[in-house]
């Protein structure tokens, strides 16, 4: 048995987690080759909770099969679907399936995804969910009730470095840290001098951060995501590497900005860990390990 | 405070008003009026759309405060044209459909949506600034309300998706918590902005709510 996500992270060694996302269907074929292609590259593996508020298999059915296979997996938890009871009784499922690891997260508005007149919960929000976890591990729910067999899981949350305005994001933060969070996964991040400058703010507190790191694909990926998706911010030579590669090999220059950038961090030493996050390219996850020079020291935990 | 109401499509109306031809028309003086969905402007051009899907109406009148319990007064100096109808047309918020509809023992069919409980920012602007939650949390938040004016209602800072002060749903509206911080910034009061909030009772007043003052 591999060790666990916990002692990993604890061991001091540069931690590398990365994610899958759950079929839109019954057909798990695609997301159990992820978890194969991954199990023994990653030292955990996070499914997504219907990401981008898009009605998919379930994330914890996700970290099922990781189980079975033999991988670590992270349950991501989002507030949006799942009021008190409902959180409450999947952690309890959780805890008795071994999935022990969990990222708490507010989760997306409904209306961005694609059941655009569904009802959306957000009773709680993620730090709310991080406390409801040290709750029920010390033994009652939320409704101030003795639980039959209590629950312990190696709780985590997001933060968002890159963030205008930044400072309501490291109140937040902090607030996460006082709630419980013991290790934090980033947003994507790709200026590491901005990073490091988060890193040495972080530094402060008792808790493990992995650098989100996303796989550009091209170009056009990289400058949609500067516009539009909020807390990123490509710098523009890094979108200028990209296009400037010869045609059809804009991915494989993700891959090696991607394992460049996982190397730089680990070098420094600037963070715990990396999470890399492919979208759909869970298959080249390796390549940016290689590219990192981290594939063969993750292979022989 | 003013109910903020839409006026349904008349395809719904329509469907509403099957089998019922002959219909009286109730709108408001006060939040229909201001809103530009039940005044008198509006209850006449429904006279008119009525009468072209083939209906009789047989009257009409724009109740002052359509939710006040004077309308029942109202509604027996009409006696004679609504007692001639199948059913009530109502062009008021849910309240008023609802106190309309407890003095008379015909179907009352409402023409609006009601939407929210908000303020007008200039004419025509309308904002929901208290959804009713039963917890006021405004001590806490510089005066501005994350359960109404924050898309997800968090209590304890603003989520991963804002962005330059905006909401991830809508680039137009503007972050809940990134005005809250602003002006708690302002008032030297951030200190407010770190406590935990607790989550909040979903069952102050269970519903259906009431409540007795005595």
């Amino acid at each position: 048995m591999a060790q666990s996500f916990k002692e990993a992270i604890n061991s001091g060694k540069f931690v590398v987690t990365s994610e899958i996302s759950p079929p839109k269907g019954s057909n798990i074929e695609k997301m159990c080759h992820h978890i194969d292609t991954l199990k023994d590259k990653v030292d955990a593996i996070n499914v997504t909770d219907h990401q981008s508020s898009v009605m998919r298999f379930p994330s914890i059915g996700g970290c099922l099969y990781i189980k079975e296979r033999g991988g670590e997996p992270i349950l991501q938890m989002t507030c949006r679907d799942r009021n008190q009871l409902a959180l409450q009784s999947d952690l309890l499922l959780a805890y008795v399936r071994d999935i022990r690891n969990v990222l708490c997260l507010t989760g997306d508005a409904v209306v961005v995804g694609d059941h655009k007149e569904a009802a959306d919960v957000f009773e709680l929000d993620s730090t709310q969910l991080l406390r409801a976890i040290r709750q029920l591990e010390s033994g009652k729910d939320l409704g101030g009730n003795d639980l039959d067999g209590a629950v312990e899981f190696y709780a985590g949350a997001i933060v968002t470095p890159e963030a205008q305005p930044i400072e309501p994001q490291l109140i937040k933060f902090e607030k996460k840290v006082e709630a419980g969070a013991e290790f934090f996964q980033t947003q994507a991040i790709y200026d590491l001098d901005n990073f490091s400058k988060f890193m040495e703010y972080a530094r402060q507190f008792p808790v493990k951060v992995l650098a989100g790191i996303v796989l550009l694909g091209s170009a056009r990926m990289a400058k949609y995501m500067t516009e539009n998706v909020p807390g990123i911010f490509v710098p523009k030579d890094l979108i200028d590497e990209l296009s400037g590669a010869p045609k059809g090999e804009a991915l494989n220059k993700g891959i090696e900005i991607a394992g460049r950038m996982i190397a730089a961090l680990k070098r420094d030493s600037i963070c715990d860990g990396v999470h890399i996050m492919a979208i759909g390219r869970e298959e080249v996850v390796p390549d940016i390990l290689a590219v990192a020079g981290l594939s063969t020291e993750i292979e022989k935990k | 405070m003013k109910s903020i109401t839409k006026q349904k499509s008349l395809e719904e109306i329509e469907q509403q008003l099957e089998g019922l031809g002959r219909v009286y028309i109730i709108g408001c003086g006060t939040c229909t009026t201001m809103t530009k969905t039940g005044g008198i402007e509006e209850v006449l051009d429904m006279k008119d759309r009525l009468q072209d899907m083939g209906k009789i109406v047989t009257g009409w009148t724009v109740i002052p405060i359509a939710c006040d319990e004077m309308t029942e007064v109202s509604l027996r100096e009409n006696n004679e044209a609504i007692q001639n109808a199948n059913c009530i047309l109502v062009m008021t918020c849910g309240l008023g459909v609802q106190r309309v509809g407890s003095y008379i023992d015909k179907p009352v069919i409402p023409a609006l949506d009601t939407l929210f409980i908000g303020l007008e920012d200039s004419p025509g602007n309308f904002h929901e600034v208290c959804a009713q939650c039963g917890q006021c949390v405004l001590g806490w938040t510089a005066g501005i309300c994350p359960i109404t004016a924050c898309h997800k209602h968090l209590l304890n800072g603003p989520c991963g998706g804002t962005n330059n002060g905006k909401c991830e749903v809508d680039t137009e509206k503007d972050c809940a918590w990134t005005l809250i911080y602003e002006r708690l910034k302002e008032q030297g009061r951030l200190d407010l902005m770190r406590k935990y909030q607790p989550i909040k009772n979903s069952q102050v007043v269970p519903r259906p709510r009431i409540t007795i003052i005595s």
